[in-house]
């Protein structure tokens, strides 16, 4: 345990994550997020975090240590899509029972290992230890390496119990594990000057793809997108890419800061949410590749697609600014997200009329009042009972968050979009915009919303008489 | 009778089974302003607020205590006392159900002291209920924790009553985890039609039925209230719906004297004469006509449907109460239950119409369904019908990518008809044309696959 708690120091103390470097020592040391409140509390663990993160690798047997609840409460409930294997949708587990607790989980997960790797064969097996095993001591990685020397192939321990921290930190030390056991581990059959990672992109609802078509236009090798429809060579040979792109959050900013590090592979942070935020990431990419050797002419291409693209989208967004215009939007969803979408939103005509900043950087709080000015309400913590009251006021027309605040909306009778990470829809890229504000439209303009607000005719009646009688 | 085995794979494979307390933690959801509460690090809520959140399609109140590493090795008094402190100032529930969790009962919590501790500290906690109910993740399952929480409602909540003492027309019904919202209500409207006023002990159809609250509301939208759990003791009789709530409905009895009866399937034509029969007996009123009409409708869909499920091969995975009922109606229809996997052990399973039942996972199920004419699980079973290519009605918790599960009605008359029509039409929709080669038939003694085998060699 205290080796885990010497990483868990290491990923709080992150050189690449500004908002880190500006606390002090003993903040550092706390870590990155608020203590969480008993009874107050939302929001998955570090386990969870830590399966988020890697589950997307899609011909690993993901392997969960623990009792049934952390695989048989949730297995097979994420959107990562993927092109190839199946593998990562298969839930495995070792179930343990009463006599693992008194007796010690080690060779049952051992055992388990051995039949994943008899009945489906997969390149490699992740580990991922849970609360109670950890609790009575067992050793993952001595079990893990074993196995990996028995069966020939990797074993991967990815040392994250749910009760060290919340799912960001559990998203951290996910990277830590691949970084240690995975990366640099294999090469790649070949590389050009054009091979990048993507980091920190899941391919929810197939949202890599929206973006990949562009890359290939332009030559682009993904060598690995880690995690997104990644297959376990691609990871473990990525550490021959000439550039990177962290996407979004800082999720996995670990991961990129040491492949820079230890690899001297150049990454920049940048969103494939919004328009111009995709041109920008283009163009650093771009940019990146053309730094480390790639031809001059890269960048002219780029442009050429960026002006074609934006061109198009802008066109195509501008036909909803007569059905969208003035309409009122409450956007309640963690950090980068934010401010990648409102620039579009506001290209159709519509209003952001609050926003939450719940998990937003300081940077982030800048930018979006640089793009809203002084009307950007920013709220910092508002809870459930807020959002409903907003809503039912009618103060916005339509709320833009993940699921688990949906039926605020929905029970205030108000139309609601889905933007985290169980939503049906893709909405990356250029396209991936103009599908945002087309399912916005769609939502707005259904008939059900007049229909479902009218009061029942009884109740007209009560309503009058009460309005009379007063 | 059934052999009843156990998996006997290191590795468990597309699980069945979810934990025991998150059934507990659902059982809860069935008391009205309440506020069910895991003792346990925040993922154990997290996961079990996402899984409702999908089948129910449902806002999920579910708090947690928060456990962190340290807090666990030192013990969780602290964070239970903040979390009861922290629930009681924001969402003033009437009633804190707290479910143990894997990880606090490793540790050994005794959290039934820290409630007397918190309570000699707090008296402003004196109007809520607190019920503690021990579910260690790593015994038993879903069905195991539901029944463990409403035994301990009963054991804390309700007041002891004297045999002797007036009874009203009142009607104690608990009903499994099996039971849906959908069913709740459709028991309730039999009940009430014989001149008795039933109380679901709990009653998910007060909370989870989808209806649209006056105002924003943190705990449970409906449900039982704690006054009408804890004045349980004054009714006529106790229903008890699958083999699970026999242990509930014995300590009720044992509290209070009123006897119970023990219904271990609701699904089916002789299933709900049985019950129609018992209501019309303690009711002291005739059958109304509206069931003799149900059940004349009931028996022509079973003769309109019998073309369709007779020599049908279906495979089922399931929570043991739920594989009875649902297999016990299969088998009625003509059906033959080739395959059974279920989660926990049950007095049930051996007297299951099959000739083997596996405590097992999705994996064991798949591989026993090669032959299937149907899969009957809950959606996590998608994969599976998909690789294996047959129909697949979806049953149970979770059914996450269908509409309206939490309406799902297979109890009585119009239930079961219902039902009927629903898995008849799979049937239907799987049936195989004739094709000009379907004859002859292809000659399948194994003498004559040898020789095809060899020749094909």
């Amino acid at each position: 345990m205290s080796n885990l708690s010497n990483v868990i120091q290491n990923v709080f103390n992150e050189p690449g994550c500004n908002k880190n470097q500006g606390k002090s020592e003993k903040e550092r040391k706390k870590g990155c997020t608020k203590q969480l409140q008993p009874g107050a509390a939302a929001g998955g663990c570090a386990f969870d975090g830590a399966k988020i993160a890697l589950q997307p690798i899609t011909d690993v047997a993901h392997l969960v240590h623990g009792p049934i609840a952390c695989e048989g409460n949730s297995w097979d409930n994420r959107g990562a899509k993927s092109s190839a294997s199946r593998l990562y949708r298969t839930g495995f587990t070792t179930d343990m029972n009463e006599q693992d607790i008194v007796f010690g989980g080690e060779k049952h997960l051992y055992k388990s290992i051995k039949e994943i790797v008899e009945k489906y064969n997969p390149p490699a097996v992740f580990v991922y230890q849970t609360c109670v095993p950890a609790m009575i001591g067992d050793d993952i990685e001595a079990v893990c390496k074993s196995a990996s020397q028995k069966f020939g192939k990797p074993v991967i321990p990815i040392n994250s119990p749910g009760f060290v921290g919340p799912k960001n930190l559990g998203n951290k030390l996910a990277g830590e594990a691949i970084l240690e056991y995975v990366i640099g581990t294999e090469e790649p059959e070949y590389t050009t000057p054009y091979d990048i990672n993507i980091i920190g992109e899941y391919n929810l609802s197939g949202e890599l793809w929206q973006v990949k078509p562009l890359l290939d236009e332009l030559g682009i090798r993904i060598l690995a997108c880690i995690s997104g429809d990644a297959r376990y060579h691609e990871v473990a040979s990525s550490h021959r890419a000439r550039a990177a792109m962290m996407v979004c959050s800082k999720a996995m900013i670990n991961i990129a800061r040491k492949m820079e590090e230890r690899y001297a592979i150049p990454f920049f942070e940048g969103s494939f949410y919004g328009v111009s935020d995709m041109s920008e990431s283009l163009r650093e990419i771009a940019r990146l590749l053309v730094e480390r050797g790639a031809p001059e002419e890269l960048k002219t291409r780029t442009e050429t697609v960026i002006q074609r693209e934006e061109a198009r989208a802008w066109s195509r967004l501008a036909s909803y600014r007569s059905r969208l215009e003035g309409k009122r939007v409450l956007l309640i969803t963690g950090g980068v997200k934010s401010w990648s979408v409102v620039a579009a939103l506001q290209e159709v005509g519509i209003e952001i009329v609050g926003t939450s900043t719940k998990k937003s950087t300081k940077e982030d709080k800048e930018r979006i009042k640089e793009l809203m000015g002084d009307n950007a309400h920013m709220f910092d913590d508002m809870t459930p009972r807020e959002m409903y009251k907003m809503l039912k006021e009618a103060r916005a027309d339509i709320m833009l968050s993940g699921g688990r605040s949906q039926f605020v909306a929905l029970k205030a009778k108000m139309p609601w979009l889905d933007i985290n990470q169980e939503r049906h829809h893709a909405y990356a890229g250029y396209e991936g915009m103009v599908d945002l504000v087309h399912e916005i439209d769609k939502a707005l303009s259904n008939p059900v919303w007049e229909q479902v607000r009218r009061p029942a005719p009884w109740e007209i009646a009560v309503a009058e008489a009460r309005r009379i009688a007063c | 009778m059934a052999k009843v085995s156990t998996s006997n794979k290191a590795c468990m494979v597309n699980p069945l089974k979810m934990s025991q307390p998150v059934g507990g933690a659902l059982a809860f959801m069935g008391v009205k302003g309440c506020m069910p509460l895991l003792h346990g690090s925040q993922g154990c809520t997290s996961f079990g607020l996402v899984l409702f959140v999908r089948h129910f399609r449902e806002a999920i109140p579910l708090q947690t205590t928060a456990m962190s590493e340290v807090a666990t090795v030192l013990g969780g008094l602290e964070n239970v006392q903040q979390a009861v402190l922290n629930i009681a100032n924001r969402a003033k529930p009437e009633i804190i159900g707290i479910c143990s969790t894997g990880v606090t009962e490793t540790k050994g919590d005794d959290v039934d002291g820290f409630i007397k501790l918190i309570r000699a500290k707090h008296p402003e906690l004196d109007s809520i209920a607190l019920v503690y109910v021990s579910t260690p993740d790593f015994k038993g399952a879903f069905q195991d924790g539901w029944a463990a929480a409403v035994n301990q409602m009963v054991e804390t909540l309700v007041e002891p009553h004297s045999e002797s003492a007036w009874r009203s027309r009142k009607i104690n019904v608990l009903p499994g985890c099996h039971i849906t919202p959908g069913d709740i209500e459709e028991l309730r409207e039999i009940i009430e039609s014989f001149g008795l006023r039933p109380h679901f002990l709990p009653d998910l159809s007060g909370s989870l039925d989808g209806h649209i609250p006056e105002d924003f509301t943190p705990t449970t939208l409906g449900g039982v209230s704690v006054a009408e759990i804890r004045d349980m003791g004054s009714a006529l009789a106790t229903l008890a719906i699958g083999e699970q709530m026999r242990g509930a409905a014995i300590s009720l009895e044992h509290k209070t004297g009123v006897p119970y009866k023990l219904f271990d399937r609701l699904t089916g034509l002789t299933a709900t004469d049985d019950l129609i029969e018992y209501l019309s007996h303690i009711g002291g009123t005739p059958v109304p006509a509206k069931y003799r009409r149900q059940r004349s409708q009931l028996v022509d869909a079973m003769l309109d449907g019998h073309f369709h499920f007779g020599g049908k091969n279906v495979a089922i995975g399931a929570e043991p109460d739920l594989l009875w009922n649902i297999a016990g109606f299969l088998t009625e229809m003509g059906c033959h239950v080739t395959a059974a996997v279920t989660t926990t052990t049950s007095p049930v399973l051996e007297s299951l119409p099959v000739e083997e039942v596996l405590i097992g996972d999705l994996e064991d199920l798949e591989q026993r369904a090669a032959d299937a004419d149907l899969l009957v699980t809950h959606s996590h079973g998608r994969q599976a019908a998909e690789r294996l290519n047959i129909p697949f009605f979806r049953l149970g918790l979770p059914t996450f990518d269908r509409l309206g599960a939490g309406h799902l009605v297979s109890v009585g008359y119009r239930g079961t008809r219902n039902l009927i029509f629903d898995i008849g039409n799979l049937f239907m929709a799987g049936a195989h044309e004739p094709e000009p080669d379907s004859w002859p038939v292809v000659d399948e003694s194994p003498q004559s696959e040898l020789v095809q085998l060899n020749g094909g060699i």
